[in-house]
């Protein structure tokens, strides 16, 4: 049996291929200079005096968060404002998103049964409410938030309508997925002995999909939360709207205050949302 | 029989029906707590003025030179999606060899907790936060990327290493290889794939995300967008959020023919 003859190792170096590695690194890096410009990706700036002075006063502020009560039950409000926001802006989405998705299914089409093709006006009226949510849910929701601002001013109703649209455009296009995805059996016999579209869905296509609709509905809930605080900063209300205001004042205690109840905030959206999906599941 | 009983029916569940109404009580509640002005929008007065601000968009600003600013911006957004990602990859790689529990369960626990606190804040939060230190311009907008990827892919990262057989790095500890070099040859090649593809999914919503991150001062378009909003100049606005949507679409594009390239 031969020995296998050992890769010549040094000390210094551990990773034989070191070489390679440095060089496509360098090269990688040659490549993304442009990138670093344009970025003015410029490191040095954190450390030169006036910046760091203006941080270590800001962080220095941190501690410890504000804590005064009239601020608490400011917080707690605009706390509460932010799942307000998320939560009726879900459920106005969800006043578009479903009609939406009786509409763009596939699966209820009842001119398709038999034939396999479509009827040109539903094909029609199908492709125009596909394209409108593609719409909807291509304009980032901060810029509709942007928009409602400068059309009807500051406050949570720019935040609630931003929300609804977006939404309504993802939640139409990943139901009427989901429910495409499901048994096509059901549905087609019940349509083929003329049940209405609606009975298909109810009786056919829903029951085997409704807890995976329910749980991304849930998963959007909490994306909206999220959504909810950074729609603030444009002046959409609740929690991201007052640290923006902090923000702009380098009030550091209101901002460490308020940055602990977001993140608090967002791991117990995550939990709720995790264990209600797992209850579905 | 009749000497037969009837199975008892299935039981009631009513946790379902509770947690609806909840859900009910919870959407009520906050659509009745919200100041919200719908009524206003269904006032002739606010049908005109929407109108009359949906058309000032149209046309959408075509002049050459601010054409030129509009690309100039997109390229900016890209950079900065891209040097975000780079340093998130960076950060999260070394954040993640603790967070796999090679040094011990206590750093592992530190560490993931750290990594949370970094993902739970959005980008555009780590913006205006890093907005004091580094100034106006794309620079706090590629270090907020970095910092909230870096926390998503720091946990991702970490995951895929906790994930990899440990055999063949086991083998070659015991045949006499440096730590290093068995990480590097036995490890990293067998998570390496599965990194990469984590990281140009999150490139891929670091673009989208460093077009919006500008409206609080990061650079890019977001910048132009609201700089162009808050002075009314609502054609130059058009462009910019066209200019978006096509950088959105083509980049949706771009990923969807690459992951069928990829999986054929």
């Amino acid at each position: 049996m031969h020995s296998i003859p050992a890769a010549s190792t040094s000390e210094r170096h551990p990773d034989p291929a070191w070489r390679g590695r440095v060089t496509t690194a360098l090269v990688a890096l040659l490549l993304l200079w442009p990138m670093l410009v344009a970025s003015e990706f410029k490191p040095s700036l954190l450390f030169d005096v006036q910046s760091l002075t203006a941080t270590g006063r800001f962080l220095a502020d941190f501690f410890p968060p504000a804590h005064s009560p009239e601020f608490l039950a400011l917080l707690l409000r605009e706390t509460w404002q932010t799942v307000a926001i998320a939560t009726s802006g879900l459920a106005l989405a969800l006043l578009g998103a479903i009609p939406a998705t009786l509409v763009v299914t596939e699966r209820l089409s009842v001119s398709r049964l038999g034939t396999g093709r479509m009827a040109l006006p539903s094909r029609v009226v199908r492709q125009a409410v596909r394209w409108l949510l593609v719409l909807l849910r291509s304009v980032p929701e901060l810029v509709w938030a942007l928009l409602f601002v400068r059309i009807i001013g500051l406050g949570p109703t720019a935040g609630v309508l931003a929300i609804a649209l977006t939404y309504c455009g993802m939640l139409g296009k990943v139901y009427a997925e989901i429910l495409e995805s499901s048994e096509r059996h059901a549905s087609d016999t019940l349509l083929a002995n003329g049940a209405s579209r609606l009975g298909a869905l109810l009786y056919g296509a829903l029951p085997e999909s409704a807890s995976e609709l329910v749980s991304y509905t849930v998963y959007r809930w909490e994306c909206a939360i999220r959504g909810s605080v950074v729609m603030g900063f444009v002046g959409a209300g609740g929690l991201g709207q007052r640290m923006d205001e902090s923000m702009k004042m380098l009030a550091g205690g209101e901002v460490c205050a308020m940055l602990l109840v977001f993140v608090l905030l967002v791991a117990a959206a995550d939990l709720v949302s995790k264990q209600l999906r797992k209850r579905l599941g | 029989m009749n000497g037969q009983t009837m199975p008892s029916p299935p039981r009631r569940r009513w946790a379902g029906t509770v947690m609806a109404l909840l859900l009910l009580a919870l959407v009520v509640a906050s659509l009745a707590s919200l100041p919200l002005h719908f009524a206003a929008f269904f006032t002739a007065d606010a049908v005109t003025s929407v109108a009359e601000f949906l058309g000032g968009f149209a046309p959408p600003e075509t002049g050459t030179g601010f054409l030129q600013k509009t690309a100039i911006a997109t390229a900016e957004t890209l950079a900065m999606s891209a040097v975000g990602t780079l340093l998130a990859v960076a950060a999260g790689l070394l954040l993640a060899i603790p967070a796999a529990g090679r040094f011990g369960r206590p750093l592992r626990a530190i560490v993931r907790a750290a990594l949370n606190v970094l993902r739970s804040i959005p980008e555009l939060v780590w913006a205006s936060v890093l907005l004091i230190a580094a100034g106006l311009g794309p620079f706090p907008g590629a270090l907020a990327l970095g910092a909230h990827t870096a926390g998503v892919l720091g946990r991702l990262f970490a995951d895929a290493l906790e994930n990899a057989t440990p055999l063949p790095e086991q083998s070659l500890r015991t045949n006499g290889a440096a730590p290093m070099a068995a990480f590097f040859y036995a490890t990293l090649p067998q998570t390496l794939p599965q990194m990469l593809s984590y990281t140009l999914y999150r490139w891929e919503n670091n673009i989208r995300a460093a077009a919006i991150l500008g409206v609080v001062g990061a650079g890019g378009l977001g910048q132009m967008l609201k700089f162009h909003l808050s002075l009314f100049q609502m054609q130059k606005a058009a462009t910019v959020i066209l200019a978006m949507l096509l950088l959105v679409a083509l980049v949706d594009a771009a990923s969807f023919w690459l992951r069928r390239l990829l999986t054929r």
